[in-house]
C-alpha cells in the first residue's frame, strides 16, 4: 500500500503535466476541428466534417507529402553527419570528449532565428558563399542557393544535427567494448567488425535521433519561411496561417490532427525498434 | 503598413505583456482606476510618449505590443476586448472590431486635438466622421524598385509577369490583402471584389506570379533592394522609403491601375472602464509632435495636418513620397472589412500560399 501511494506521488506531476498540456490541448485541437469557422476566427459551433474532406484535398496532401519529403531528406543527411562525427568522438581521448560534446552543442547557445538569419547572410546571391566563389573564379553567376528546397534542407540540418550526435554518441558509449574485442578476436576486418557489431547495436540511437529531426523538421515553420523565401510551404506553415493570417481555425485544427497522427505513428515505430533492440541485447 | 514576420517571434513577447497587462488591471481593480493599456506594434510610437503622456495627464497607461493584425484581432475578440483600453490596428479591422460591437463610439468633444488631422482624414470610407476609429498614419502600397537596374515600372503586371531579366529579382507582399491585391488592380476589379470569378482569376494569376518570384517577403524586401538580390518588390510606400534612405538609387511608383490606400487607426474599445482617459491619450497621439515623430522617425504620411507642415523639407524632397497630398491618396480605395466574404478570401488565399 506504502509502495502504491509512493508510486502515486512520484508519477502525479508527471501525468498531471501530461493531462493538462497533452491531453487537454489534443482533445481541444480535435473539438475544433469538428466545428465551423467564426467570419472573425474562433470557432462557430456547428457540426462539420468539411475539414476534413478539405485536408483529403490533393493540393493539401502534396504539401504533406513534400514535407515529409524534405524532413526524411534532412533527416538522412543529418544522420550521415553525425554518425561519423559521435563516432569520432567515442574515439577520442576520455578528456577531450566533453569539450567535443560542448562544441557539438555550442550552437544552441544562440537563438534560433538568428542562426537562420545568418544561413541567409551565407547564401543569397551576394552572400559569402557566391561572393566567395566568383571572387576565385569558380562562378561567374551566382549560384540559387537561397529560397528554395536546399536552402530549407541545409537550415534544417544544421539545426537539429547536433540532437543526433548525441543520440548516436549516447548509443555507441553505450556499447560493450568487450563484443568489439571479441568481433576482432575472432578475425573480424574493421568494417565488418563495424557493420555486423557495432551499427545493430546503435540502431536505437540512430532511430530516436531520426524520429527526433523528422519530427521537429515537418512541423517546422520558421525555416522555410525564411530560408524557403514562403514560396516553398511545408505543413507547418499552412497550419500556423490557418491560426494566424487565414483565422480559420478549425481547418487548421483539422491539419494539425493529421500531424499529430503521423507523429505518433513514427514514435510508436522508434518505440518498436528500440524495444526490439532491447531484447535483442538481453538474449 | 505596419505588419510583419519577424515580429511573430516577438508575438510570444507580447502574449506575455498583455497576459500581464490583463492580470494587473485585474487585480489592481478600483486602486488603479486611472489606468490604461494599449496595444500597439512594436516601436510604432515615441518609446517615450507613455512617460510624456503620464507627466502630463497624470493618467497611468501601459504598452502591450502585438505582431500582427490578426493576433491581437484574435485575443480581443476571444476576450470581448477585456483588459485593452485602446488599440492601433489597420483599418478593415478596425471595421471588424466595430462591426463585433468592440469598439467603443469616439466622443469628439473629448477630442480636440482631432481638429489637426486634414479635412480627407475624417471623411474615409471606412469610417466616414471618425465615429469608432481614429487615423493615425496612411499611404499607399506600390513597386519599389532599383532605378539604375531597370527602367521605371508602370503596371501591376510588370511585377506579376515580370520580363525575362527580372525573373527571379522579384519579391511580393505575403500578407493577404495586399497580395490579392496586386492581382485585382491588375485585373482592374474592386480590391475588396470576394465574388467567385474574381477570386479565381487572382488565384491562377497569382500562382502563374509565384514561379518568378525570389520570394515572398513583408519585412526585409528593401534589403534585398539595397543588396542587389531584388530588383523589383512589392512595397508600402513607408518601407520603401526605408531602402531609399540606404540607396538613392531607390524607387517609389504607383503603378497606372492604381493602389490601395491603407489607414492604420486608433480603436478605444467597448470593454473599457476607462473611456475618459483613452479618449485622453487619443487626443494626446493626436497632437503635433507624435505626428512629426511618426513622419521623420517612421517615413509614414500621417493624416495629421499640423504634423505634415511642421516637417523638414529635406524630408519631402528625400522621400518623394512623403510629399503626396491626402487628395491624391484619398481618390484610391481602401481595404475594408470583407465580412462573410472572408472566408472564401482566406481559402482562395491558402490555396495560393500552398501551390507548388
Amino acid at each position: 500500500m506504502k509502495q502504491r501511494l509512493k508510486t502515486a506521488i512520484l508519477l502525479g506531476p508527471g501525468l498531471g503535466w501530461l493531462a493538462l498540456l497533452m491531453v487537454v490541448p489534443c482533445a481541444l485541437i480535435f473539438t475544433y476541428s469538428v466545428f465551423e469557422r467564426g467570419v472573425y476566427g474562433g470557432i462557430d459551433y456547428t457540426f462539420t466534417l468539411e475539414n476534413f474532406r478539405r485536408a483529403a484535398d490533393p493540393l493539401f496532401l502534396g504539401i504533406f507529402l513534400q514535407s515529409a519529403k524534405i524532413a526524411g531528406l534532412a533527416t538522412l543527411i543529418a544522420i550521415l553527419i553525425a554518425y561519423p562525427a559521435a563516432f569520432a568522438i567515442t574515439r577520442a581521448p576520455r578528456r577531450w570528449q566533453t569539450a567535443l560534446l560542448i562544441l557539438v552543442i555550442l550552437p544552441f547557445w544562440s537563438n534560433y532565428l538568428i542562426r537562420t538569419y545568418a544561413w541567409i547572410v551565407m547564401l543569397n546571391r551576394e552572400g559569402l558563399i557566391n561572393n566567395g566563389l566568383a571572387a576565385i573564379g569558380v562562378i561567374e553567376e551566382p549560384l540559387p542557393l537561397l529560397y528554395n528546397t536546399f536552402a530549407v534542407v541545409v537550415g534544417l540540418v544544421y539545426n537539429y544535427t547536433p540532437f543526433v550526435v548525441l543520440a548516436i554518441y549516447a548509443s555507441l558509449n553505450r556499447i560493450n567494448r568487450e563484443t568489439i574485442e571479441a568481433s576482432e578476436d575472432l578475425g573480424a576486418p574493421g568494417w565488418v567488425t563495424f557493420r555486423r557489431v557495432i551499427v545493430p547495436q546503435t540502431v536505437p540511437g540512430i532511430a530516436a535521433g531520426g524520429v527526433f529531426v523528422f519530427v521537429l523538421s515537418i512541423g517546422n515553420f520558421i525555416t522555410p519561411d525564411l530560408l524557403g523565401g514562403g514560396r516553398l510551404q511545408m505543413v507547418g506553415n499552412l497550419i500556423y496561417d490557418q491560426f494566424l493570417s487565414a483565422r480559420d481555425w478549425p481547418f487548421g485544427a483539422t491539419l494539425s490532427m493529421f500531424l499529430i497522427a503521423l507523429m505518433m505513428i513514427l514514435l510508436f515505430a522508434q518505440a518498436m525498434v528500440a524495444r526490439r533492440a532491447a531484447r535483442e541485447a538481453a538474449r | 503598413m505596419k505588419t510583419g514576420k519577424v515580429t511573430r517571434m516577438g508575438s510570444a513577447v507580447a502574449r506575455v505583456s498583455a497576459v500581464a497587462a490583463v492580470s494587473v488591471v485585474a487585480m489592481s481593480g478600483a486602486a488603479l482606476a486611472d489606468k490604461i493599456v494599449i496595444s500597439n506594434w512594436d516601436g510604432y510610437m515615441p518609446a517615450d510618449l507613455l512617460e510624456k503622456f503620464t507627466a502630463e495627464t497624470g493618467i497611468e497607461a501601459e504598452l502591450a505590443l502585438h505582431g500582427t493584425n490578426e493576433e491581437i484581432m484574435g485575443k480581443v475578440v476571444a476576450g470581448g476586448g477585456e483588459g485593452y483600453d485602446v488599440l492601433f490596428v489597420s483599418s478593415p479591422f478596425a471595421e471588424a472590431l466595430n462591426n463585433l460591437g468592440l469598439a467603443a463610439p469616439i466622443d469628439h468633444a473629448k477630442v480636440p486635438n482631432m481638429a489637426n488631422l486634414y479635412d480627407e482624414a475624417m471623411q474615409l470610407s471606412h469610417d466616414p466622421g471618425n465615429t469608432y476609429s481614429v487615423p493615425y498614419a496612411w499611404g499607399t502600397t506600390g513597386l519599389c524598385y532599383r532605378s539604375d537596374m531597370m527602367d521605371e515600372p508602370t503596371s501591376w503586371n510588370d511585377l506579376l509577369s515580370p520580363s525575362d531579366d527580372l525573373k527571379g529579382k522579384v519579391t511580393m507582399l505575403s500578407t493577404d490583402r495586399w497580395l490579392m491585391g496586386a492581382a485585382a488592380l491588375a485585373l482592374g476589379k474592386s480590391l475588396n471584389d470576394t465574388s467567385d470569378e474574381t477570386l479565381a482569376e487572382a488565384r491562377d494569376m497569382l500562382i502563374a506570379a509565384k514561379q518568378n518570384l525570389l520570394s515572398y517577403d513583408d519585412t526585409t524586401f528593401y534589403q534585398k533592394l539595397v543588396s542587389g538580390e531584388a530588383t523589383l518588390v512589392q512595397a508600402w510606400d513607408g518601407w520603401c522609403n526605408y531602402g531609399i534612405a540606404e540607396n538613392a538609387d531607390i524607387k517609389y511608383v504607383i503603378p497606372e491601375e492604381g493602389t490601395d490606400l491603407w489607414v492604420d487607426t486608433i480603436v478605444v474599445t467597448s470593454a473599457s472602464e476607462n473611456a475618459d482617459a483613452a479618449h485622453a491619450f487619443v487626443d494626446y497621439v493626436l497632437g503635433q509632435e507624435t505626428g512629426v515623430w511618426v513622419a521623420s522617425n517612421i517615413l509614414y504620411k500621417t493624416p495629421n495636418q499640423k504634423a505634415m507642415e511642421a516637417l523638414d523639407a529635406s524630408l519631402l524632397e528625400g522621400f518623394p513620397n512623403m510629399a503626396m497630398q491626402p487628395a491624391d491618396m484619398t481618390r484610391y480605395e481602401q481595404l475594408r472589412d470583407l465580412g462573410e466574404g472572408q472566408k472564401a478570401f482566406a481559402r482562395t488565399v491558402t490555396e495560393i500560399m500552398a501551390a507548388q
